[in-house]
């Protein structure tokens, strides 16, 4: 008679081992694809401890492609999930990682920085990681108090404040004649070229964790879409949830971008395509985000340094070329799909 | 003890200007009790402070004989289920979903449900008359069937209160009957404590137990649908010409609004 409820457990468990496996599929053609030639073989020898691996290609794999691969994978994890909580807590689907101001800032912070003459790391994204935090900061103080529980105000803000970075932008790059113009341009499009593993490690140690908070409340997340009130009146102490939300997920996107520059699109495809997919459950969608955004990036990333005849194109290039007609595309399914 | 929500001196300012002003009075367990007055009265402020939304600035507020902030959020939820108005869901959630969400305040951090939860929100759904929905999505069911969803999920929070939000404010005629007919066998069958905001005087009258008019933030009156509703009363609070007799169906008053073109021909009797 009445239809039964799926075990939730059961499709989070399937959805993940399957998105896993893509990832784990992304990142093991990313390590063998590259410029300096394929190496399935030898990623498979490295792999599997065998000795007689050409040692200039496995000093590349690892040594080069690893980290890169490895950053491309939490890249698409956070923006992905960052667009995930932003659409959720901002009850808005064309809500992204950026929305809040993040991509203004830290911008503007790069600049700065690469205006200064620093170099990538740690010069460079320190400045864009202080720029970033800086909005989330303004953020806080423009919306106070009470106000920051109303949806409209943090996404008005946001937006102000990534029109007035934008402004300060084009002044600066306005202002620039010489070879710092190239690398301002390639951070602004995104850039993953400059991976190392040190700074990939502090990476993933700093987001990890995060990610796992925001697993936490994944539930919480499900209720607010109902509405903070609505959410209140069902045990929800939306204030903690509504603060915790914005910090880590605003944390976690400022750290990933002063790595890599502006990526756009994963967060807000990848976000929808997994809805469509999945449905809406953040439960399962958190850990989907996760991996699926994960591969995309890798996957991306792979094509940014594959297809062009020489040198790579920018990652954040592939993103939005992919990205805007994926879009388009999902906005048909789902049009078709409320129609019918 | 008797008394579900014991109320006094409850008072709250809003921007503009006090939305409640003192106001005190206690609701009995298992009453179907209806607030009602005019747009502006504070009647939608007053249910959202029974159901902890609102904080009241001053006066008590008492649930079940113990004060509301002694309560932690999760009782609460257990204690108290609130039904809004109508809620903008933009997002795909189907209705075994969003029923099953009302088990939240009975689960663990991420909530995941057990056979005896689902086992209730079946139970709940086919209560309310939505089993056949339960696998369409929110934005593909009409008005009155996704009210009755909301009403399904509010059951499952299994609690002695139910505070609704004028419920009928946008269903056709036969919803209005439906949703309050759910709600009087939600008090006779399961012993709830039916709290209600309605704007249709006649509804109110029809089914409730106790009403409550209030008016610019005052209670005007409390009591049995006679006793509240008389014409005085009502076109002072509503500022509208009414006319007010015995409804042919029952022992309860039925109010007839008069408007101008009417109100010079005939007789009138008051």
């Amino acid at each position: 008679m009445t239809s039964k409820t799926p075990f939730l457990l059961k499709r989070l468990l399937i959805v993940s081992f399957l998105l896993l496996f893509l990832l784990f599929g992304a990142m093991f053609f990313g390590l063998s694809m590259g410029s300096s030639g394929n190496g399935v073989k030898a990623v498979w020898q490295s792999l599997s401890g065998a000795r007689e691996a050409d040692s200039m290609l496995s000093a590349i794999i690892w040594r080069i492609r690893f980290p890169r691969v490895v950053l491309a994978a939490l890249v698409g994890a956070t923006l992905s999930l960052g667009g995930l909580v932003f659409q959720a807590l901002l009850r808005n689907p064309l809500a992204e990682a950026y929305i809040l101001g993040i991509s203004g800032g830290s911008a503007v912070g790069a600049i700065i920085g690469i205006l200064m003459g620093l170099s990538r790391f740690p010069g460079v994204s320190f400045t864009a990681f202080a720029g970033s935090m800086s909005t989330l900061l303004l953020i806080f103080l423009i919306s106070s108090g009470q106000t920051i529980l109303k949806k409209d105000s943090l996404l008005l803000s946001g937006v102000m404040i990534n029109a007035f970075c934008s402004a300060i932008i084009m002044f600066l790059v306005s202002m620039t004649y010489d070879s710092r113009l190239h690398n301002i341009m390639f951070w602004l499009m995104g850039d993953l070229s400059t991976a190392d593993i040190r700074q990939v490690g502090i990476l993933a140690a700093s987001i990890l964790p995060c990610f796992v908070l925001i697993f936490c409340l994944s539930n919480s997340m499900n209720m607010l879409l109902l509405g903070k009130e609505m959410a209140q009146t069902m045990g929800v102490n939306i204030k903690f949830v509504t603060v915790t939300l914005l910090v880590a997920t605003s944390f976690m996107v400022s750290a990933t971008v002063c790595h890599c520059g502006l990526i756009g699109f994963v967060g807000l495809v990848i976000p929808h395509l997994l809805r469509l997919l999945f449905g809406p459950d953040h439960r399962v969608l958190v850990p989907a985000c996760m991996l699926g955004g994960g591969a995309y990036m890798v996957f991306c990333d792979l094509l940014a340094r594959v297809l062009p005849e020489q040198g790579e194109m920018p990652a954040g290039v592939i993103t939005a070329m992919i990205g805007a007609p994926l879009f388009i595309f999902l906005l048909k399914r789902s049009d078709l799909r409320k129609q019918g | 003890m008797s008394t579900a929500i014991d109320i006094k001196n409850l008072s709250y300012s809003y921007g503009n200007g006090p939305v409640l002003k003192d106001i005190s009075f206690s609701i009995q367990k298992g009453d179907f009790f209806i607030i009602i007055g005019p747009n502006g009265s504070g009647k939608t402020t007053l249910l959202k402070t029974i159901s902890g939304i609102i904080k009241p600035q001053r006066g008590q507020l008492e649930i079940l004989g113990q004060s509301i902030r002694s309560y932690t959020r999760k009782v609460l939820a257990k204690t108290i289920a609130f039904v809004p108005q109508m809620v903008q869901v933009d997002f795909p959630f189907t209705v075994s979903e969003l029923v099953l969400m009302g088990r939240s305040p009975y689960l663990g951090l991420l909530g995941l449900e057990r056979e005896k939860d689902i086992k209730i929100a079946e139970h709940a759904m086919a209560f309310t008359g939505v089993e056949h929905l339960a696998r369409r999505r929110l934005d593909q069911l009409s008005g009155g069937e996704r009210q009755r969803v909301f009403i399904a999920r509010a059951i499952c929070q299994d609690s002695e209160i139910i505070l609704l939000d004028e419920p009928t404010a946008s269903l056709d005629l036969a919803h209005q009957v439906r949703v309050m007919d759910l709600m009087e066998r939600l008090k006779k069958e399961k012993s709830v404590t039916v709290i209600m905001v309605s704007h249709d005087v006649n509804l109110a009258a029809m089914y409730g137990d106790r009403l409550l008019l209030i008016n610019k933030g005052k209670i005007v009156s409390m009591g049995r649908s006679d006793e509240v509703l008389t014409f005085q009363a009502l076109e002072e609070a509503y500022g509208c010409t009414l006319l007010v007799d015995e409804s042919p169906i029952g022992k309860f008053p039925r109010i007839t609004l008069v408007p101008q073109k009417f109100s010079n021909s005939g007789p009138l009797e008051k």
